[in-house]
């Protein structure tokens, strides 16, 4: 078992220390898990609040030593300093000032290594929590998510990506779950594509062919019903909400004053339409910013590319904290992969995969902590290493899903997530 | 006398790290480097014997000037300091520190009588100090990005800077007229699919009779975080502003112009680095394409040259300065 390095004795962190190493001395993950569904037990449905995701993919692969594990003064540190936090004795890149101020919200991982310096390869292991194989499609974590945290009364879908330029459409990222989880994409921040009644069908006109569509499927599904034809009802039924819902994904309706907290650029709209989600109860948001491929001249673009996530990114910690909503909210932010310690000759740096982190915070992550440590240069971990499979099982387990779980898919039992791993019980509060 | 088609390597010397800036006293004495540790470098020449500044820099530096006397040097750093640097110390003392810039100092230039200072940096800024005493005189906020390059004409009264856009300004040091523009937009781009700007005016020219400048960079940059662009000079007239040619480099796939100089035979040098290699590129005015190359060992990442062109240092990722004679 590995230690998390709180930096600081201060009252808070003993007692979450402490909160900590109560929840480490009951010693299995059983035993964990059980501990949880107890605190669920207790809770009616109605009282209970619902558990969130909020995932950032740093599309490219960012650069730990530029985010969140920076050697400076060290050969491969680059020319960027290491600031303090609002955490005492934890030090993040300079690019991310603002950030640096709600550390005590969150927890570094800086021992990743997931062994896998492909994009694809890369993004999909660190999203479903497995490696990719011909013999398997395994359904992403927004998918698992929608799955297991959204109400069955909920109108809303529960799996939604917000993605830089254009488009939309459905994802095809929930593999066995079914169509249901798949991720609906908001191109740009927009609201879904085909969501506005065309002009010509009046609201009575739109009723009756509802009310037509819902009458032929019955008739239909007397006789033919099956898991494909529910995804294709529910499909349809979905798009019907997400019309009268549509408000929910305009975050032109969200204060003026927020639109110049968050900032008036693309991240900024999209981690303001975040929060705007998150606070409709969509269960899983993924906000993507990209690109940090940076081969070359990876100082000038994380330059470029890090402080215009960075205030976004701190306003909206410190508005789910603010609103109630981080103690329930699980904020993650992943790329596929890291960079390399070294230099190149462009002044880039490559992929890298073998020493690299991941920023984890709120819901029952512990809070103002570092797991897990790179050596000098980076180049390797040296304590608390963890990979895909212990984070997605993590994820899981921070939002009261029990990961070692199975779900049956048409009488096979198929577990949540990689049986061979387990989470990180060590930040798990 | 020049000759362009003689250059060749008269010196290489290595030091620990990889090299970024490059500076070379006007007289041809010692060359100043600076290093990927924050730390600058001095090389005698012709023995080529090294002293190292004290650590003041808690960053990379880019921005780096010798005055025409050989007798101060001023360096910027990527912690947003400029430091002034008395070389008859030795090793080299601090004169003084100033806090210029918020974020990087990518460029400086002293002017030719050697009384004024300019930097630029990533904060937008363009700032003038006076050398001796290191007193601010003014500072431009006209630019909407990152100042990638800043020189001084033969005039010593005006200053042509250029950023991360494309936007070259001419100004005027002694009054608060607003700059003349000239158009550089060829060298930025801003590639949707990865988001990111690129390019700009990383170096700028100005030749000995003012009638002429060079604003270099690079173009086809069509994968920027992939390092796949070629270098490109644009030759402007001062005078109305035109643009009189687009020098490419034929032969050259992988590289970007990285400094820029007049020779006084009315060459147009530049430095380009890529994963082509690194050359010394020549153009005559009346043409676009190169009249000469000259391939360097390695990826060169700056260059300067001595008042009479004799001499061309260039600074190098592989660990190494190296001297061309163009004599």
């Amino acid at each position: 078992m590995k230690r998390v390095n709180y930096a600081c004795g201060s009252a808070d962190h003993t007692i979450a220390r402490r909160r900590f190493l109560g929840g480490a001395l009951l010693g299995s993950g059983a035993l964990m898990c059980g501990l949880q569904q107890k605190m669920r037990a207790a809770e009616t449905p109605a009282e209970r609040p619902l558990k969130k995701i909020l995932l950032f993919n740093m599309h490219g692969g960012l650069s730990q030593l530029e985010s969140w594990d920076p050697k400076p003064g060290t050969e491969t540190g680059g020319p960027f300093r290491a600031i303090p936090t609002s955490v005492p004795g934890i030090h993040i890149s300079e690019l991310l000032p603002h950030t640096a101020q709600q550390m005590h919200h969150l927890c570094l991982l800086r021992g990743v290594n997931t062994s896998e310096d492909d994009h694809g390869k890369g993004a999909y292991l660190m999203l479903t929590g497995r490696r990719q194989s011909p013999a398997a499609a395994y359904p992403e974590i927004g998918a698992v998510a929608a799955k297991n945290l959204l109400p069955p009364t909920s109108s809303l879908p529960g799996h939604i990506r917000i993605v830089p330029g254009g488009g939309g459409g459905r994802g095809n990222d929930a593999a066995y779950l079914g169509p249901k989880y798949s991720s609906i994409a908001l191109g740009n921040g927009n609201p879904p594509q085909y969501t506005t009644r065309p002009e010509q069908v009046d609201e009575a006109a739109e009723k009756r062919r509802h009310s037509f569509r819902r009458q032929t499927d019955a008739s239909f599904l007397n006789r033919h019903r099956s898991a494909m034809t529910d995804a294709f009802v529910n499909s349809y039924e979905q798009a019907e909400q997400l019309m009268l819902k549509r408000d929910v994904f305009d975050v032109e309706k969200e204060a003026p004053a927020d639109h110049d907290r968050y900032g008036r650029n693309d991240i900024g709209r999209h981690c303001l339409l975040a929060r705007r989600l998150l606070a409709h109860d969509v269960p899983f948001v993924q906000v993507t910013h990209s690109n940090y491929d940076t081969h070359n001249e990876n100082f000038d673009f994380h330059h470029e590319l890090v402080p215009q996530f960075d205030r976004p990114f701190a306003t909206l910690i410190a508005d789910l904290s603010t609103l109630g909503l981080l103690d329930d909210t699980l904020v993650v932010v992943l790329s596929e992969f890291g960079r390399t310690p070294n230099i190149n000759l462009y002044m880039g740096r490559d992929h890298w995969s073998r020493a690299w982190s991941v920023l984890v915070g709120g819901a029952g992550v512990a809070r103002g902590a570092v797991y897990g440590a790179t050596n000098e240069q980076g180049t390797e971990v040296v304590d608390g290493q963890v990979d895909h499979g212990q984070l997605f099982h993590t994820y899981l387990q921070a939002v009261g899903v029990d990961s070692t779980a199975s779900i049956d898919v048409d009488g096979r039992q198929l577990p949540l997530a990689d049986p061979a791993a387990e989470p990180i019980w060590k930040i798990l509060s | 006398m020049l000759d362009i088609q003689k250059a060749r390597i008269v010196h290489d010397w290595t030091y620990e790290r990889p090299l970024l800036a490059a500076r070379i006293d006007p007289q041809g004495q010692f060359v100043i480097t600076s290093g990927e540790n924050g730390l600058l470098q001095k090389f005698s020449i012709p023995a080529g014997e090294v002293q190292v500044f004290p650590q003041v820099h808690q960053s990379w530096i880019q921005g780096l000037a010798i005055d025409p006397a050989g007798k101060i040097a001023v360096s910027g750093g990527g912690d947003g300091k400029i430091v002034w640097w008395d070389l008859s110390s030795s090793p080299p003392a601090v004169i003084r520190t100033v806090d210029a810039h918020q974020g990087w100092v990518r460029t400086l230039a002293i002017s030719p009588d050697g009384r004024l200072l300019a930097s630029g940096g990533y904060d937008a800024k363009v700032h003038l100090f006076e050398l001796g005493s290191g007193q601010l005189i003014r500072t431009w906020t006209d630019h909407a990005m990152n100042v990638y390059a800043v020189r001084f004409f033969p005039d010593n009264r005006r200053l042509a800077t250029g950023d991360l856009k494309g936007v070259i300004a001419i100004r005027d040091c002694e009054s608060d007229q607003p700059p003349v523009s000239l158009d550089g937009a060829p060298l930025h781009s801003f590639n949707e699919g990865q988001k990111v700007n690129f390019g700009g005016v990383r170096c700028l020219a100005i030749d000995p009779q003012m009638q002429y400048l060079a604003a270099g960079g690079l173009h086809k940059s069509s994968n920027p975080l992939g390092a796949v662009h070629e270098p490109l000079a644009l030759q402007f007239s001062i005078a109305d502003q035109k643009l009189l040619h687009s020098h490419v480099a034929e032969g050259i796939p992988g590289g970007g112009l990285w400094n820029l100089h007049y020779l006084p035979d009315g060459h147009l040098l530049g430095v380009s680095g890529g994963s082509t290699g690194g050359f010394l590129l020549f153009w005559k005015l009346g043409q676009d394409l190169t009249v000469h190359k000259f391939q360097l060992p390695a990826l060169a990442r700056d260059m300067d040259v001595t008042t009479n062109g004799q001499l061309v240092v260039t600074s190098h990722h592989d660990r190494h300065v190296r001297i061309t004679t163009l004599a």
